[in-house]
């Protein structure tokens, strides 16, 4: 496979990804601002901006976080390269560009997504209730997503989508946990008090795991059953462990249709290994915030030898 | 001249091949007709059929209007035609091999000897050289005129790199899908077989050093080209890669595309570049689309590029006018399509009798196309005609004129109802180890009423073509 094809492949499930992970965010901002609570609106959109890494190209363009400019920033607005619509045409420019790699069918799916996108566009605003465009991302983000996998031949580029699709969930499972305790838990006394579940909580939701938490633990809501639960528990679809291994896998087809191995094998298989033998009281003595600010790096380097090992056209 | 040929009514009938057609136009109920038109554009739409036009900004997912009314020929008169495409075609062929060789019609003093070696498109760098099978245009696009039951004139020949084949393809099966019962009431020759045959044609001009099964790509300039959506349509058909020049890199002796698993080597490249841009280290040296060094590997017989760089020579608009000479001098036959009358304002005589007679002439620039850049005449206002004249004086040699054609009608669905419309046809002609026509083209239609220019850029539609089985 061309290496620009395998390189857009995987890119499109990025900014698919992407795009759904900023209509969580919005649907949980939007959601908060229902409910009394002592920190106020402000510092929830805040950390949300935070996690989405654009606040400061938010702040630069509106200044204070009003909801109105929050829902165009997250949803509408080009300038911020992670705005759902942003997402959304990327992606479908990239499928564009590899119509020959897609079935029709994923082909179809994101080009209907960007054609209602531009409808979308044109409606006025008072005529678009958030709830309606979250609902509309997911729906279409899950629409392509069960176009690859019910349709798309299980060839190379099959695991480039779906390691793109797992390296962006696991950066942003690890990003929106780091938010969470970073910017709300000023001290670890806090951790596991009945303060702060409200705002974990909060973090179930975007995650849209919510009842699936409940069912898998029960009882109250804990700082280490929810690290268990994003981190550490393969059940959950947007664990880190999940992540990594779904990476693992299709790196490991890749290693077995090319006939050789890369370092980027190697890279997630260590990154595995280490999930699978850890516990949550370990994390905890590391330091949650350590723990995931090296998780991060470690994706990002991983992303770095996807790029070297496949997709720079540089390969030998 | 307001005589125009009408495909489908003549002589106050309906002539044969559009017989079965009277009936489903007249039964049709408009509220039907707008429900299948409006089916036909969400079709187009979902599948990413889009062109977009030079110069135009605006959108760049505008679809190219699709007319339902098909454009008909029966199984005799396509049998004359594709006999006239394909001696078209070979002679062209016989004359680059010529011109970049011995230069026999021009020592013969058939052609003068500056209109091709001083042509821009004379390409210095192929000279001496053969690319494989003598073949230097392997797709060869003829744009024919009609003007009467048996009158067809070339309006003139693309042996570059002719776009539109996917329409030809995806107004068929869009047809297919919209009125199927139509395809049971007449015996229409299929054309879905386009594809695998310019599979074996680019297979069969593969390099000499080749051995084995021969890697085939497509290049294009990239995603924003306007006919980005036909390079992906044909390689997705013929399952080879679309490349861009990127991917491509030179190395020892052959061209490489750059692979997940490492460099793959590639043996035949259909290019849909121009020749200026396909090697920065030979052509323009600014060029970001092409492949530093390609040239040297095609010309040391490491690959082949279809159509060979050089071919442009063959469809300038002054050479075309030695066509018919070109059919007799290399076939010794008598070309059975005709010319246009053309005259060549470079041509002290004939520049005299364009510039008197501008107003009744269709004018174009020798190195136009896309229907920019052109004058015609009846259509045109005296202020219109007055600046044209203007750039032809400044520039003569840039110009050729031709009359005004009577270029014939064919029904077609308009906002009133139906009514006639001028049309052409554009057939793609392949040209490899052997010659292969498939019956049908694309049929170009000017919908504003009254209009000859029938050029997608210019507001032109399409229509599914059908050659009726004996």
């Amino acid at each position: 496979m061309l290496s620009r094809t395998a390189d857009n492949l995987y890119w499109i499930a990025r900014y698919m990804e992407r795009a759904d992970i900023a209509a969580r965010l919005l649907e949980v901002g939007s959601r908060i601002t229902l409910l009394p609570s002592a920190h106020g609106y402000r510092s929830e959109w805040d950390s949300l901006l935070q996690s989405s890494g654009t606040a400061d190209g938010f702040a630069r363009k509106y200044g204070n976080p009003v909801q109105r400019n929050l829902e165009s920033w997250l949803f509408f607005d080009r300038d911020n390269p992670s705005s759902v619509a942003s997402c959304i045409t990327a992606a479908r420019e990239n499928g564009r560009i590899v119509r020959t790699a897609l079935t029709s069918q994923v082909w179809d799916a994101l080009n209907t997504a960007f054609q209602e996108l531009r409808q979308l566009e044109r409606t006025p605003r008072s005529e678009l209730e958030l709830s309606r465009l979250t609902d509309w991302v997911m729906r279409h983000t899950a629409m392509v997503r069960g176009a690859i996998d019910a349709t798309l031949l299980r060839n190379d580029g099959y695991n480039f989508l779906n390691i793109g699709y797992y390296l962006e969930r696991g950066d942003n499972t690890a990003r929106l946990l780091d938010v969470k305790y970073y910017v709300l838990l000023p001290s670890l006394e806090f951790v596991g008090s009945g303060l702060d579940n409200y705002q974990w909580t909060t973090l179930l939701r975007a995650m849209g795991a919510q009842r699936a938490f409940h069912w898998a633990y029960g009882g109250d809501v804990t700082a280490a059953k929810i690290a268990h639960f994003l981190i550490l528990n393969p059940q959950n679809p947007r664990a880190l462990i999940t992540c990594v291994a779904g990476m693992t896998n299709h790196l490991g087809r890749l290693a077995k249709a090319y006939g050789r191995t890369t370092t980027a094998q190697s890279k997630a298989a260590i990154m595995l290994s280490e999930l699978e033998t850890t516990s949550t009281d370990a994390i905890f003595d590391e330091g949650l915030h350590e723990f995931l600010t090296r998780f991060i790096g470690e994706s990002i380097e991983l992303g770095t030898l996807m790029h070297e090992c496949y997709l720079s056209g540089d390969v030998r | 001249m307001a005589d125009y040929f009408n495909e489908m009514y003549h002589s106050g009938a309906v002539r044969t091949p559009y017989a079965r057609l009277e009936d489903w136009m007249k039964t049709m109920p408009a509220e039907f007709r707008q429900m299948k038109q409006a089916e036909a554009e969400a079709l187009f739409r979902r599948i990413g059929i889009t062109f977009a036009v030079y110069g135009e900004g605006g959108d760049p997912d505008r679809l190219i209007p699709f007319d339902m009314f098909p454009r008909v020929f029966t199984g005799a008169e396509w049998a004359r035609l594709e006999r006239g495409i394909k001696q078209r075609a070979r002679a062209l062929n016989a004359f680059l091999v010529d011109v970049y060789g011995r230069g026999e019609i021009v020592k013969a003093g058939r052609i003068p000897a500056n209109l091709v070696y001083q042509n821009e498109a004379y390409e210095k760098a192929v000279v001496g050289f053969v690319p494989p099978k003598g073949v230097y245009s392997h797709i060869v696009g003829i744009d024919l005129v009609r003007t009467g039951p048996d009158d067809f004139f070339v309006l003139e020949d693309n042996c570059r790199t002719p776009s539109g084949v996917s329409y030809m393809l995806e107004n068929r099966e869009i047809m297919m899908r919209m009125f199927p019962e139509l395809f049971r009431a007449n015996r229409i020759q299929p054309v879905d077989s386009y594809s695998d045959r310019l599979r074996r044609t680019l297979a069969s001009v593969a390099p000499a050093k080749c051995k084995g099964d021969p890697c085939i790509v497509i290049l294009t300039p990239g995603h924003f080209n306007s006919a980005y959506y036909e390079h992906s349509f044909l390689a997705d058909l013929m399952g080879v890669e679309l490349v861009e020049g990127q991917d491509l890199f030179v190395e020892g002796e052959y061209v490489w595309m750059r692979t997940t698993e490492g460099p793959k080597r590639v043996d035949v490249i259909y290019r849909r570049i121009d020749d200026a841009f396909i090697d920065p280290l030979c052509f323009r040296p600014d060029s970001m689309l092409g492949v530093p060094g390609l040239m040297d590997v095609y010309r040391s017989g490491g690959v082949s590029i279809c159509s060979a760089p050089g071919a442009g020579v063959a469809d300038d608009k002054a050479v075309y006018t030695y066509v018919p000479e070109m059919v007799r001098f290399y076939l010794g036959e008598e070309p059975i399509l005709q010319n246009v009358p053309t005259w060549q304002c470079a041509k002290a005589d004939d520049l005299k009798y364009v510039l008197e007679r501008l107003p009744e002439l269709v004018v174009k620039e020798v190195h136009g196309s896309g229907g920019y850049g052109m004058l015609v005449g009846p259509k045109s206002t005296r202020e219109q005609i007055e600046a044209f004249r203007a750039k032809i004086e400044k520039d003569p040699d840039n110009y050729i004129a031709q009359p005004t054609l009577a270029l014939s009608t064919t029904p077609t669905f308009v906002a009133e109802g139906i009514a006639p419309r001028h049309v052409d046809l554009r057939p793609y002609c392949l040209v490899g180890e052997q010659i292969d026509l498939v019956p049908g083209g694309l049929t170009r239609v000017a919908l504003t009423e009254g209009s000859l220019v029938v050029n997608s850029s210019q507001g032109g539609g399409v229509k599914d073509t059908w050659v009726l089985a004996e």
